[in-house]
Protein backbone atom coordinates (compact mmCIF):
# COMPACT_ATOMS: atom_id res chain seq x y z
CA UNK A 1 0.00 0.00 0.00
CA UNK A 2 1.01 3.59 -0.69
CA UNK A 3 2.95 5.68 1.79
CA UNK A 4 4.85 8.90 1.17
CA UNK A 5 8.79 8.53 -0.47
CA UNK A 6 9.94 9.79 3.09
CA UNK A 7 8.23 8.78 6.16
CA UNK A 8 8.63 10.05 9.95
CA UNK A 9 10.53 7.84 12.17
CA UNK A 10 8.30 8.05 14.95
CA UNK A 11 7.73 4.45 16.16
CA UNK A 12 4.71 4.91 19.10
CA UNK A 13 2.82 8.18 17.61
CA UNK A 14 1.19 6.34 14.52
CA UNK A 15 -0.46 3.99 17.09
CA UNK A 16 -1.53 6.52 19.36
CA UNK A 17 -3.09 8.37 15.97
CA UNK A 18 -4.83 5.43 15.22
CA UNK A 19 -6.12 4.54 18.60
CA UNK A 20 -9.11 5.77 18.72
CA UNK A 21 -10.78 4.76 15.40
CA UNK A 22 -9.60 1.60 15.85
CA UNK A 23 -10.62 1.57 19.73
CA UNK A 24 -14.37 2.50 18.17
CA UNK A 25 -14.09 -0.12 15.21
CA UNK A 26 -13.54 -2.90 18.12
CA UNK A 27 -15.67 -2.16 20.28
CA UNK A 28 -18.63 -0.98 18.43
CA UNK A 29 -18.37 -3.08 15.59
CA UNK A 30 -15.97 -5.66 15.47
CA UNK A 31 -16.94 -6.66 18.76
CA UNK A 32 -20.76 -6.48 18.07
CA UNK A 33 -20.17 -8.55 14.50
CA UNK A 34 -18.18 -11.53 16.37
CA UNK A 35 -20.67 -11.89 18.99
CA UNK A 36 -23.58 -11.67 16.23
CA UNK A 37 -21.82 -14.34 14.53
CA UNK A 38 -21.35 -16.64 17.80
CA UNK A 39 -24.63 -16.44 18.99
CA UNK A 40 -25.78 -17.57 15.35
CA UNK A 41 -24.57 -20.45 16.82
CA UNK A 42 -25.92 -20.88 19.88
CA UNK A 43 -29.82 -21.36 21.24
CA UNK A 44 -30.53 -19.94 24.68
CA UNK A 45 -33.20 -21.51 26.92
CA UNK A 46 -35.67 -19.06 27.92
CA UNK A 47 -34.43 -17.96 31.28
CA UNK A 48 -31.30 -16.83 29.60
CA UNK A 49 -29.13 -19.56 32.37
CA UNK A 50 -27.40 -21.80 29.86
CA UNK A 51 -26.38 -21.95 25.66
CA UNK A 52 -25.94 -24.60 24.05
CA UNK A 53 -23.56 -24.62 20.79
CA UNK A 54 -25.90 -25.92 18.32
CA UNK A 55 -24.00 -25.98 15.01
CA UNK A 56 -25.80 -24.57 11.87
CA UNK A 57 -29.61 -25.03 13.55
CA UNK A 58 -30.81 -21.37 13.88
CA UNK A 59 -29.88 -21.05 10.03
CA UNK A 60 -31.69 -24.07 8.77
CA UNK A 61 -34.64 -23.28 10.51
CA UNK A 62 -34.63 -19.74 9.38
CA UNK A 63 -34.56 -20.84 5.68
CA UNK A 64 -37.13 -23.94 6.26
CA UNK A 65 -39.31 -21.04 7.79
CA UNK A 66 -41.40 -19.57 4.88
CA UNK A 67 -41.73 -16.08 6.62
CA UNK A 68 -37.84 -15.80 6.26
CA UNK A 69 -38.21 -16.46 2.67
CA UNK A 70 -41.42 -14.53 1.76
CA UNK A 71 -39.14 -11.63 3.57
CA UNK A 72 -36.31 -12.60 0.87
CA UNK A 73 -38.40 -12.29 -2.16
CA UNK A 74 -39.95 -8.90 -1.15
CA UNK A 75 -36.73 -7.87 -0.03
CA UNK A 76 -35.15 -8.73 -3.59
CA UNK A 77 -38.36 -7.46 -5.23
CA UNK A 78 -38.43 -3.65 -2.99
CA UNK A 79 -35.15 -3.30 -4.16
CA UNK A 80 -35.19 -4.05 -7.35
CA UNK A 81 -38.09 -1.88 -8.15
CA UNK A 82 -36.44 0.88 -6.02
CA UNK A 83 -32.99 1.31 -7.71
CA UNK A 84 -34.88 0.90 -11.33
CA UNK A 85 -37.89 3.21 -10.73
CA UNK A 86 -34.85 5.68 -8.51
CA UNK A 87 -32.92 5.89 -11.51
CA UNK A 88 -34.53 6.00 -14.31
CA UNK A 89 -36.47 8.75 -12.90
CA UNK A 90 -33.32 10.33 -12.15
CA UNK A 91 -31.33 9.57 -15.11
CA UNK A 92 -34.39 11.15 -17.10
CA UNK A 93 -33.96 14.66 -14.80
CA UNK A 94 -30.61 14.80 -15.34
CA UNK A 95 -30.35 14.69 -18.91
CA UNK A 96 -32.89 17.15 -18.88
CA UNK A 97 -31.20 19.51 -16.30
CA UNK A 98 -27.67 18.94 -18.08
CA UNK A 99 -29.64 20.63 -21.35
CA UNK A 100 -30.91 23.48 -19.68
CA UNK A 101 -28.52 26.65 -19.74
CA UNK A 102 -29.15 29.29 -17.68
CA UNK A 103 -32.02 27.64 -14.92
CA UNK A 104 -29.77 25.15 -14.39
CA UNK A 105 -28.69 26.30 -11.01
CA UNK A 106 -32.31 27.03 -9.64
CA UNK A 107 -33.16 23.37 -10.90
CA UNK A 108 -30.99 21.47 -9.30
CA UNK A 109 -31.24 22.74 -6.00
CA UNK A 110 -34.91 22.55 -6.10
CA UNK A 111 -33.97 18.37 -6.29
CA UNK A 112 -31.48 18.38 -4.75
CA UNK A 113 -32.76 18.76 -1.11
CA UNK A 114 -34.72 15.48 -0.15
CA UNK A 115 -31.19 14.23 0.45
CA UNK A 116 -31.06 15.85 3.65
CA UNK A 117 -34.57 14.44 4.74
CA UNK A 118 -34.64 11.74 7.16
CA UNK A 119 -36.17 8.15 5.55
CA UNK A 120 -38.53 8.38 8.82
CA UNK A 121 -39.55 11.75 7.99
CA UNK A 122 -40.49 10.36 4.56
CA UNK A 123 -42.20 7.76 5.11
CA UNK A 124 -44.32 10.72 7.26
CA UNK A 125 -44.72 12.46 4.49
CA UNK A 126 -46.38 9.91 1.86
CA UNK A 127 -48.05 7.79 4.65
CA UNK A 128 -49.60 11.79 4.86
CA UNK A 129 -50.27 11.14 0.70
CA UNK A 130 -51.20 7.72 1.25
CA UNK A 131 -53.76 7.60 3.93
CA UNK A 132 -56.71 5.79 3.17
CA UNK A 133 -59.50 8.19 5.32
CA UNK A 134 -57.80 11.19 4.19
CA UNK A 135 -54.81 11.03 1.94
CA UNK A 136 -54.74 13.26 -1.23
CA UNK A 137 -53.76 9.51 -3.83
CA UNK A 138 -56.54 7.66 -2.28
CA UNK A 139 -58.76 10.14 -2.90
CA UNK A 140 -57.63 10.56 -6.72
CA UNK A 141 -57.71 7.13 -7.00
CA UNK A 142 -61.15 6.89 -6.01
CA UNK A 143 -62.13 8.86 -8.34
CA UNK A 144 -60.93 7.16 -11.08
CA UNK A 145 -61.89 4.17 -9.81
CA UNK A 146 -59.21 1.85 -7.42
CA UNK A 147 -59.97 1.44 -4.53
CA UNK A 148 -56.39 2.50 -2.11
CA UNK A 149 -55.86 1.18 1.47
CA UNK A 150 -52.21 -0.15 1.67
CA UNK A 151 -53.56 -1.31 5.42
CA UNK A 152 -55.10 -4.30 4.42
CA UNK A 153 -53.85 -4.51 0.58
CA UNK A 154 -50.22 -6.05 0.56
CA UNK A 155 -49.56 -5.35 -2.96
CA UNK A 156 -50.63 -1.69 -2.59
CA UNK A 157 -48.48 -1.08 0.46
CA UNK A 158 -45.57 -2.67 -1.51
CA UNK A 159 -45.90 0.28 -4.10
CA UNK A 160 -46.76 2.67 -1.53
CA UNK A 161 -43.14 1.58 -0.23
CA UNK A 162 -41.34 1.19 -3.12
CA UNK A 163 -42.57 5.33 -4.14
CA UNK A 164 -41.59 6.69 -0.92
CA UNK A 165 -38.38 4.72 -0.93
CA UNK A 166 -37.59 5.77 -4.47
CA UNK A 167 -38.48 9.31 -4.05
CA UNK A 168 -35.98 9.44 -1.42
CA UNK A 169 -33.24 8.22 -3.56
CA UNK A 170 -33.56 10.46 -6.64
CA UNK A 171 -31.99 13.72 -5.49
CA UNK A 172 -28.50 11.80 -4.30
CA UNK A 173 -28.71 9.75 -8.26
CA UNK A 174 -29.56 12.97 -9.81
CA UNK A 175 -26.02 14.64 -8.59
CA UNK A 176 -24.30 11.70 -9.70
CA UNK A 177 -26.06 11.59 -13.07
CA UNK A 178 -25.18 14.97 -13.45
CA UNK A 179 -21.58 14.96 -12.46
CA UNK A 180 -21.64 11.66 -15.14
CA UNK A 181 -22.74 13.83 -17.79
CA UNK A 182 -20.52 16.44 -17.29
CA UNK A 183 -17.39 13.97 -17.99
CA UNK A 184 -19.13 13.34 -21.30
CA UNK A 185 -17.01 14.89 -24.21
CA UNK A 186 -18.96 17.51 -25.82
CA UNK A 187 -16.88 16.62 -29.28
CA UNK A 188 -17.78 13.22 -29.45
CA UNK A 189 -21.79 14.42 -28.95
CA UNK A 190 -21.05 17.35 -31.63
CA UNK A 191 -19.46 14.87 -34.12
CA UNK A 192 -22.42 12.67 -33.79
CA UNK A 193 -24.45 15.37 -34.57
CA UNK A 194 -22.59 16.51 -37.35
CA UNK A 195 -22.96 12.99 -38.83
CA UNK A 196 -26.66 13.64 -38.76
CA UNK A 197 -27.53 11.71 -35.50
CA UNK A 198 -30.63 13.18 -33.44
CA UNK A 199 -30.65 13.72 -29.56
CA UNK A 200 -32.32 10.31 -28.59
CA UNK A 201 -29.84 8.32 -31.09
CA UNK A 202 -27.26 10.75 -29.51
CA UNK A 203 -28.23 9.58 -26.20
CA UNK A 204 -28.75 5.60 -26.79
CA UNK A 205 -25.49 5.15 -29.01
CA UNK A 206 -22.61 7.69 -27.23
CA UNK A 207 -23.90 9.14 -23.73
CA UNK A 208 -25.54 6.41 -22.33
CA UNK A 209 -23.05 3.94 -22.86
CA UNK A 210 -20.27 6.27 -21.59
CA UNK A 211 -22.15 7.10 -18.37
CA UNK A 212 -21.71 3.06 -17.59
CA UNK A 213 -19.18 3.34 -14.85
CA UNK A 214 -21.74 5.85 -12.98
CA UNK A 215 -24.91 3.95 -13.91
CA UNK A 216 -22.66 0.85 -12.80
CA UNK A 217 -21.85 2.25 -9.25
CA UNK A 218 -24.97 3.74 -8.59
CA UNK A 219 -26.89 0.04 -9.13
CA UNK A 220 -24.61 -1.13 -5.98
CA UNK A 221 -25.74 1.87 -3.76
CA UNK A 222 -29.23 2.01 -4.68
CA UNK A 223 -29.57 -1.77 -3.61
CA UNK A 224 -27.81 -1.05 -0.59
CA UNK A 225 -29.79 1.49 0.19
CA UNK A 226 -32.96 0.18 -0.36
CA UNK A 227 -31.78 -3.05 1.70
CA UNK A 228 -30.43 -1.30 4.59
CA UNK A 229 -30.93 2.66 4.80
CA UNK A 230 -34.90 1.95 4.41
CA UNK A 231 -35.57 1.07 7.75
CA UNK A 232 -37.07 4.68 8.82
CA UNK A 233 -39.33 4.66 6.27
CA UNK A 234 -41.08 1.11 6.68
CA UNK A 235 -40.96 1.60 10.04
CA UNK A 236 -42.79 5.28 9.34
CA UNK A 237 -45.73 3.75 7.08
CA UNK A 238 -46.30 -0.22 6.99
CA UNK A 239 -43.78 -1.72 10.11
CA UNK A 240 -43.63 -4.27 7.44
CA UNK A 241 -47.23 -5.11 7.39
CA UNK A 242 -50.14 -6.10 6.23
CA UNK A 243 -49.52 -9.84 6.85
CA UNK A 244 -45.14 -9.39 6.42
CA UNK A 245 -45.88 -7.79 2.68
CA UNK A 246 -43.60 -5.40 3.22
CA UNK A 247 -41.40 -7.23 6.32
CA UNK A 248 -38.06 -6.64 4.28
CA UNK A 249 -34.84 -8.16 6.08
CA UNK A 250 -33.47 -4.81 8.28
CA UNK A 251 -36.93 -4.44 9.82
CA UNK A 252 -37.66 -8.42 10.35
CA UNK A 253 -33.97 -8.44 11.94
CA UNK A 254 -34.97 -5.86 14.54
CA UNK A 255 -38.45 -7.29 14.81
CA UNK A 256 -37.85 -10.33 15.44
CA UNK A 257 -34.64 -9.52 18.11
CA UNK A 258 -35.57 -6.28 19.41
CA UNK A 259 -39.70 -6.62 19.93
CA UNK A 260 -39.78 -10.65 19.46
CA UNK A 261 -36.60 -11.11 21.69
CA UNK A 262 -35.70 -14.35 19.73
CA UNK A 263 -31.61 -13.85 20.11
CA UNK A 264 -30.92 -16.89 17.87
CA UNK A 265 -32.87 -16.14 14.83
CA UNK A 266 -32.23 -12.50 14.86
CA UNK A 267 -27.92 -13.23 14.99
CA UNK A 268 -28.31 -15.53 11.92
CA UNK A 269 -30.89 -12.77 10.31
CA UNK A 270 -27.58 -10.25 11.16
CA UNK A 271 -25.44 -12.93 10.14
CA UNK A 272 -26.91 -13.30 6.34
CA UNK A 273 -27.25 -9.34 6.20
CA UNK A 274 -23.29 -8.91 6.98
CA UNK A 275 -22.66 -11.56 3.64
CA UNK A 276 -24.66 -9.61 1.98
CA UNK A 277 -23.12 -5.94 2.65
CA UNK A 278 -19.87 -7.75 1.99
CA UNK A 279 -20.46 -9.03 -1.41
CA UNK A 280 -22.55 -5.78 -2.23
CA UNK A 281 -18.80 -3.83 -0.79
CA UNK A 282 -16.71 -6.11 -2.64
CA UNK A 283 -18.43 -5.70 -5.78
CA UNK A 284 -18.63 -1.93 -5.51
CA UNK A 285 -14.67 -2.15 -4.52
CA UNK A 286 -13.47 -4.74 -7.00
CA UNK A 287 -15.26 -3.03 -9.77
CA UNK A 288 -16.12 0.50 -9.52
CA UNK A 289 -12.20 0.95 -8.93
CA UNK A 290 -11.42 -0.77 -12.29
CA UNK A 291 -15.17 0.60 -13.89
CA UNK A 292 -17.45 -0.63 -16.66
CA UNK A 293 -15.85 0.72 -19.74
CA UNK A 294 -16.19 0.58 -23.43
CA UNK B 1 -26.71 22.21 -26.10
CA UNK B 2 -25.15 20.55 -29.86
CA UNK B 3 -27.59 22.01 -31.90
CA UNK B 4 -31.09 24.95 -31.38
CA UNK B 5 -34.54 22.46 -30.84
CA UNK B 6 -37.03 24.43 -29.83
CA UNK B 7 -39.93 21.39 -29.26
CA UNK B 8 -37.01 19.28 -27.55
CA UNK B 9 -36.11 22.50 -25.37
CA UNK B 10 -39.87 23.28 -24.18
CA UNK B 11 -40.22 19.00 -23.14
CA UNK B 12 -37.08 19.51 -21.21
CA UNK B 13 -38.60 22.39 -19.30
CA UNK B 14 -41.57 20.53 -18.77
CA UNK B 15 -39.81 17.17 -17.55
CA UNK B 16 -37.85 19.31 -15.32
CA UNK B 17 -40.91 21.39 -13.95
CA UNK B 18 -42.72 17.63 -13.35
CA UNK B 19 -39.89 16.73 -11.66
CA UNK B 20 -39.69 19.86 -8.96
CA UNK B 21 -43.19 18.91 -8.54
CA UNK B 22 -42.93 15.64 -8.01
CA UNK B 23 -40.16 16.40 -5.25
CA UNK B 24 -41.75 18.97 -3.81
CA UNK B 25 -45.42 18.44 -3.26
CA UNK B 26 -45.14 16.29 -0.06
CA UNK B 27 -43.26 18.70 1.67
CA UNK B 28 -45.89 21.51 -0.09
CA UNK B 29 -48.91 19.38 1.38
CA UNK B 30 -47.51 19.21 4.78
CA UNK B 31 -46.90 22.79 5.67
CA UNK B 32 -50.35 23.09 4.28
CA UNK B 33 -51.54 21.13 6.69
CA UNK B 34 -49.19 22.61 9.86
CA UNK B 35 -51.23 25.42 9.09
CA UNK B 36 -54.25 24.17 10.16
CA UNK B 37 -56.34 23.57 13.18
CA UNK B 38 -56.85 19.95 13.98
CA UNK B 39 -60.70 20.21 13.08
CA UNK B 40 -59.84 20.47 9.73
CA UNK B 41 -58.32 16.80 9.00
CA UNK B 42 -62.52 14.87 9.78
CA UNK B 43 -63.53 15.75 6.45
CA UNK B 44 -62.77 13.71 3.11
CA UNK B 45 -59.84 15.80 2.25
CA UNK B 46 -56.74 16.92 2.97
CA UNK B 47 -56.59 21.34 3.05
CA UNK B 48 -54.63 22.06 -0.11
CA UNK B 49 -54.30 26.03 0.49
CA UNK B 50 -52.75 27.48 3.58
CA UNK B 51 -54.72 27.79 6.70
CA UNK B 52 -54.67 30.45 9.63
CA UNK B 53 -52.41 28.53 12.61
CA UNK B 54 -49.35 28.75 11.15
CA UNK B 55 -48.12 30.28 14.58
CA UNK B 56 -49.85 29.12 16.42
CA UNK B 57 -49.18 25.24 15.49
CA UNK B 58 -45.62 25.94 15.63
CA UNK B 59 -45.44 28.00 18.94
CA UNK B 60 -47.17 24.70 20.80
CA UNK B 61 -45.10 22.28 19.21
CA UNK B 62 -42.17 24.02 20.35
CA UNK B 63 -42.55 24.99 23.24
CA UNK B 64 -44.93 22.88 24.84
CA UNK B 65 -45.09 19.67 22.86
CA UNK B 66 -47.43 17.13 22.82
CA UNK B 67 -47.90 15.35 26.10
CA UNK B 68 -50.60 12.88 25.94
CA UNK B 69 -48.32 11.25 22.90
CA UNK B 70 -44.99 11.38 25.11
CA UNK B 71 -43.25 13.97 22.99
CA UNK B 72 -41.81 17.00 25.17
CA UNK B 73 -41.20 20.45 23.50
CA UNK B 74 -39.57 20.10 20.32
CA UNK B 75 -37.41 22.84 21.05
CA UNK B 76 -35.36 20.60 23.33
CA UNK B 77 -35.33 17.70 20.51
CA UNK B 78 -33.92 19.97 18.05
CA UNK B 79 -31.04 21.10 20.25
CA UNK B 80 -30.41 17.03 21.31
CA UNK B 81 -30.65 16.59 17.21
CA UNK B 82 -28.12 19.61 17.12
CA UNK B 83 -25.41 18.46 19.55
CA UNK B 84 -25.48 14.46 18.22
CA UNK B 85 -25.20 15.68 14.34
CA UNK B 86 -22.51 18.14 15.12
CA UNK B 87 -20.46 15.77 17.69
CA UNK B 88 -21.11 13.05 15.05
CA UNK B 89 -19.40 14.89 12.57
CA UNK B 90 -16.37 16.91 14.43
CA UNK B 91 -15.81 13.42 15.65
CA UNK B 92 -15.61 11.38 12.47
CA UNK B 93 -13.85 14.14 11.23
CA UNK B 94 -11.22 14.23 14.06
CA UNK B 95 -10.87 10.57 14.31
CA UNK B 96 -10.44 9.73 10.56
CA UNK B 97 -8.44 12.78 10.30
CA UNK B 98 -5.75 11.38 12.70
CA UNK B 99 -5.62 7.70 11.40
CA UNK B 100 -5.22 8.86 7.76
CA UNK B 101 -2.49 10.77 8.57
CA UNK B 102 -0.59 7.87 10.44
CA UNK B 103 -1.52 5.53 7.76
CA UNK B 104 0.13 7.39 5.24
CA UNK B 105 2.67 9.43 7.16
CA UNK B 106 4.46 6.51 8.69
CA UNK B 107 5.57 3.11 8.03
CA UNK B 108 5.22 0.55 10.82
CA UNK B 109 4.03 -2.55 11.65
CA UNK B 110 0.48 -3.61 11.18
CA UNK B 111 -0.43 -0.82 9.47
CA UNK B 112 -2.06 -3.14 6.63
CA UNK B 113 -4.25 -4.79 9.90
CA UNK B 114 -5.07 -1.18 10.71
CA UNK B 115 -6.20 -0.03 7.19
CA UNK B 116 -8.43 -3.43 7.05
CA UNK B 117 -9.94 -3.18 10.26
CA UNK B 118 -10.59 0.42 9.72
CA UNK B 119 -12.24 -0.74 6.45
CA UNK B 120 -14.41 -3.79 7.72
CA UNK B 121 -16.81 -0.73 9.13
CA UNK B 122 -18.02 -0.11 6.13
CA UNK B 123 -19.47 -3.85 6.10
CA UNK B 124 -20.78 -3.61 9.47
CA UNK B 125 -23.70 -0.76 9.89
CA UNK B 126 -25.77 -1.10 12.34
CA UNK B 127 -29.06 -1.98 10.99
CA UNK B 128 -27.09 -5.28 10.47
CA UNK B 129 -25.54 -5.80 14.62
CA UNK B 130 -28.53 -4.29 16.45
CA UNK B 131 -28.62 -6.40 19.18
CA UNK B 132 -25.17 -7.18 20.16
CA UNK B 133 -24.44 -3.74 19.59
CA UNK B 134 -27.05 -2.96 21.55
CA UNK B 135 -25.67 -4.86 24.16
CA UNK B 136 -22.05 -3.20 24.39
CA UNK B 137 -23.92 0.03 25.05
CA UNK B 138 -25.98 -1.33 27.75
CA UNK B 139 -23.07 -3.02 29.61
CA UNK B 140 -21.14 0.20 29.51
CA UNK B 141 -23.88 1.98 30.71
CA UNK B 142 -24.13 4.93 27.63
CA UNK B 143 -27.94 4.54 27.40
CA UNK B 144 -29.50 7.63 28.23
CA UNK B 145 -26.47 9.46 27.06
CA UNK B 146 -24.95 11.83 24.10
CA UNK B 147 -21.93 9.43 24.16
CA UNK B 148 -23.69 6.45 23.82
CA UNK B 149 -26.17 8.24 21.33
CA UNK B 150 -23.01 9.52 19.35
CA UNK B 151 -19.45 7.04 19.95
CA UNK B 152 -20.55 3.64 18.23
CA UNK B 153 -21.25 5.51 15.30
CA UNK B 154 -18.13 7.58 15.05
CA UNK B 155 -15.95 4.99 13.43
CA UNK B 156 -15.88 6.08 9.35
CA UNK B 157 -13.96 4.04 6.76
CA UNK B 158 -15.46 6.91 4.18
CA UNK B 159 -14.05 9.82 5.74
CA UNK B 160 -10.48 7.97 6.48
CA UNK B 161 -10.31 7.21 2.86
CA UNK B 162 -11.48 10.68 1.65
CA UNK B 163 -8.56 12.17 3.52
CA UNK B 164 -6.26 9.30 3.09
CA UNK B 165 -6.83 9.83 -0.81
CA UNK B 166 -6.26 13.72 -0.41
CA UNK B 167 -2.89 13.22 1.63
CA UNK B 168 -1.57 11.27 -0.78
CA UNK B 169 -1.75 14.27 -3.33
CA UNK B 170 -0.02 16.42 -0.97
CA UNK B 171 3.64 16.56 -2.15
CA UNK B 172 6.44 14.78 -1.12
CA UNK B 173 8.51 18.23 -1.11
CA UNK B 174 6.27 19.80 1.70
CA UNK B 175 7.20 17.02 3.83
CA UNK B 176 10.55 16.75 3.00
CA UNK B 177 11.04 20.87 3.45
CA UNK B 178 9.26 20.95 6.79
CA UNK B 179 11.72 18.36 7.88
CA UNK B 180 14.90 20.46 6.59
CA UNK B 181 13.29 22.99 8.51
CA UNK B 182 12.48 21.37 11.78
CA UNK B 183 9.32 20.30 11.92
CA UNK B 184 8.34 17.21 13.70
CA UNK B 185 5.18 15.15 12.75
CA UNK B 186 2.80 17.26 15.03
CA UNK B 187 3.57 20.42 14.07
CA UNK B 188 3.58 19.33 10.24
CA UNK B 189 0.21 17.78 11.02
CA UNK B 190 -0.89 21.20 12.48
CA UNK B 191 0.54 23.93 10.16
CA UNK B 192 0.57 22.26 7.01
CA UNK B 193 -1.33 19.19 6.66
CA UNK B 194 -4.93 20.61 7.79
CA UNK B 195 -4.52 24.05 6.37
CA UNK B 196 -4.52 22.14 3.46
CA UNK B 197 -7.40 19.94 4.35
CA UNK B 198 -9.60 22.91 4.95
CA UNK B 199 -12.13 22.28 1.80
CA UNK B 200 -12.25 18.37 2.32
CA UNK B 201 -12.85 19.10 6.04
CA UNK B 202 -15.68 21.46 5.31
CA UNK B 203 -17.66 19.30 2.41
CA UNK B 204 -17.34 16.46 4.57
CA UNK B 205 -18.68 18.45 7.62
CA UNK B 206 -22.13 18.70 5.66
CA UNK B 207 -21.86 15.32 4.53
CA UNK B 208 -21.88 14.13 8.14
CA UNK B 209 -24.08 16.58 9.76
CA UNK B 210 -27.09 15.27 8.01
CA UNK B 211 -25.89 11.96 8.65
CA UNK B 212 -25.99 13.03 12.26
CA UNK B 213 -29.24 14.21 12.08
CA UNK B 214 -31.17 11.72 10.19
CA UNK B 215 -30.51 8.85 12.53
CA UNK B 216 -33.34 6.65 13.32
CA UNK B 217 -32.94 3.68 14.51
CA UNK B 218 -30.00 3.91 16.70
CA UNK B 219 -31.59 7.17 18.98
CA UNK B 220 -34.55 4.89 18.89
CA UNK B 221 -32.76 2.34 20.55
CA UNK B 222 -30.49 3.69 23.37
CA UNK B 223 -32.90 6.60 24.68
CA UNK B 224 -35.96 5.70 26.75
CA UNK B 225 -35.56 8.69 28.45
CA UNK B 226 -36.84 11.90 26.71
CA UNK B 227 -34.67 14.43 27.65
CA UNK B 228 -32.47 12.78 25.07
CA UNK B 229 -34.79 12.36 22.01
CA UNK B 230 -33.76 13.56 19.00
CA UNK B 231 -36.06 15.62 16.46
CA UNK B 232 -36.14 12.58 14.26
CA UNK B 233 -37.06 9.79 16.71
CA UNK B 234 -39.39 12.11 18.42
CA UNK B 235 -42.02 12.49 15.27
CA UNK B 236 -42.20 8.78 15.19
CA UNK B 237 -43.61 9.20 18.40
CA UNK B 238 -45.86 11.60 17.56
CA UNK B 239 -47.45 10.50 14.56
CA UNK B 240 -47.86 6.54 16.55
CA UNK B 241 -50.22 7.86 18.38
CA UNK B 242 -52.30 4.48 19.51
CA UNK B 243 -55.15 3.80 17.56
CA UNK B 244 -56.66 7.35 16.92
CA UNK B 245 -55.33 9.45 14.02
CA UNK B 246 -52.60 11.74 14.81
CA UNK B 247 -53.10 15.30 15.14
CA UNK B 248 -51.62 16.01 11.50
CA UNK B 249 -51.54 19.90 11.89
CA UNK B 250 -48.85 19.08 15.04
CA UNK B 251 -46.76 15.88 13.40
CA UNK B 252 -46.80 18.10 10.07
CA UNK B 253 -45.39 21.33 12.11
CA UNK B 254 -42.60 18.80 13.74
CA UNK B 255 -41.88 17.26 10.74
CA UNK B 256 -41.16 21.17 8.80
CA UNK B 257 -39.16 22.11 11.44
CA UNK B 258 -37.31 18.58 11.63
CA UNK B 259 -36.47 19.09 8.12
CA UNK B 260 -34.92 22.60 8.37
CA UNK B 261 -32.21 22.48 9.53
CA UNK B 262 -30.40 19.97 6.80
CA UNK B 263 -32.43 21.17 4.26
CA UNK B 264 -30.92 24.51 4.81
CA UNK B 265 -27.59 23.38 5.25
CA UNK B 266 -27.53 21.41 1.72
CA UNK B 267 -29.63 24.91 0.11
CA UNK B 268 -26.97 27.02 1.26
CA UNK B 269 -23.67 25.00 1.04
CA UNK B 270 -25.01 23.26 -1.81
CA UNK B 271 -21.01 23.54 -3.73
CA UNK B 272 -19.63 21.82 -0.59
CA UNK B 273 -22.61 19.54 0.04
CA UNK B 274 -22.29 17.92 -4.08
CA UNK B 275 -17.78 17.86 -3.31
CA UNK B 276 -18.52 16.06 -0.33
CA UNK B 277 -20.91 13.94 -1.62
CA UNK B 278 -19.28 12.69 -4.84
CA UNK B 279 -16.00 12.72 -3.20
CA UNK B 280 -16.89 10.36 -0.09
CA UNK B 281 -18.58 7.66 -2.15
CA UNK B 282 -15.45 7.91 -4.58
Amino acid sequence: MQTKRTTFPNKLLPYALLAPQLAVTLIFFIWPAAQAVKSSFEREDPFGFKTTFIWFENYSRLFADPGYVNSLTKTAMFAVSVTLLSMTLSLILAVAVSRVLRSNRAYTTLLVWPYAVAPVVVGILWWFMFNPTIGIAPYLMRAAGISWNHRVDGNQAMIFVIIAASWKQISYNFLFFVAGLQSVPQSLTEAAAIDGAGPFKRFWTIVFPLLSPTTFFLLIVNINYAMFDTFGIIDATTSGGPNQATNILVYKVYADGFLGLNIGSSAAQSVVLMAIVIVLTAIQFRYVERRVQY
Amino acid sequence: MVENRPLLTVLTHLVLIVGVIVVVFPVYLAFIASTHGSGDFMRGLVPLLPGPHLIENYGKMLTEGISTAGAPPLWIMLMNSLIIAIIIAVGKIAISLLSAYAIVFFKFPFRMVAFWIIFITLMLPVEVRIIPTFAVVANLGLLNSYVGLTLPLIASATATFLFRQFFLTVPDELMEAARVDGAGPIKFFRDILLPLSRTNIAALFVILFIYGWVQYLWPLLVTTDSRYYTVVMGIKRLAATADSEPQWNFVMAAVMLAMLPPVLVVIFMQRLFVKGLVETEK
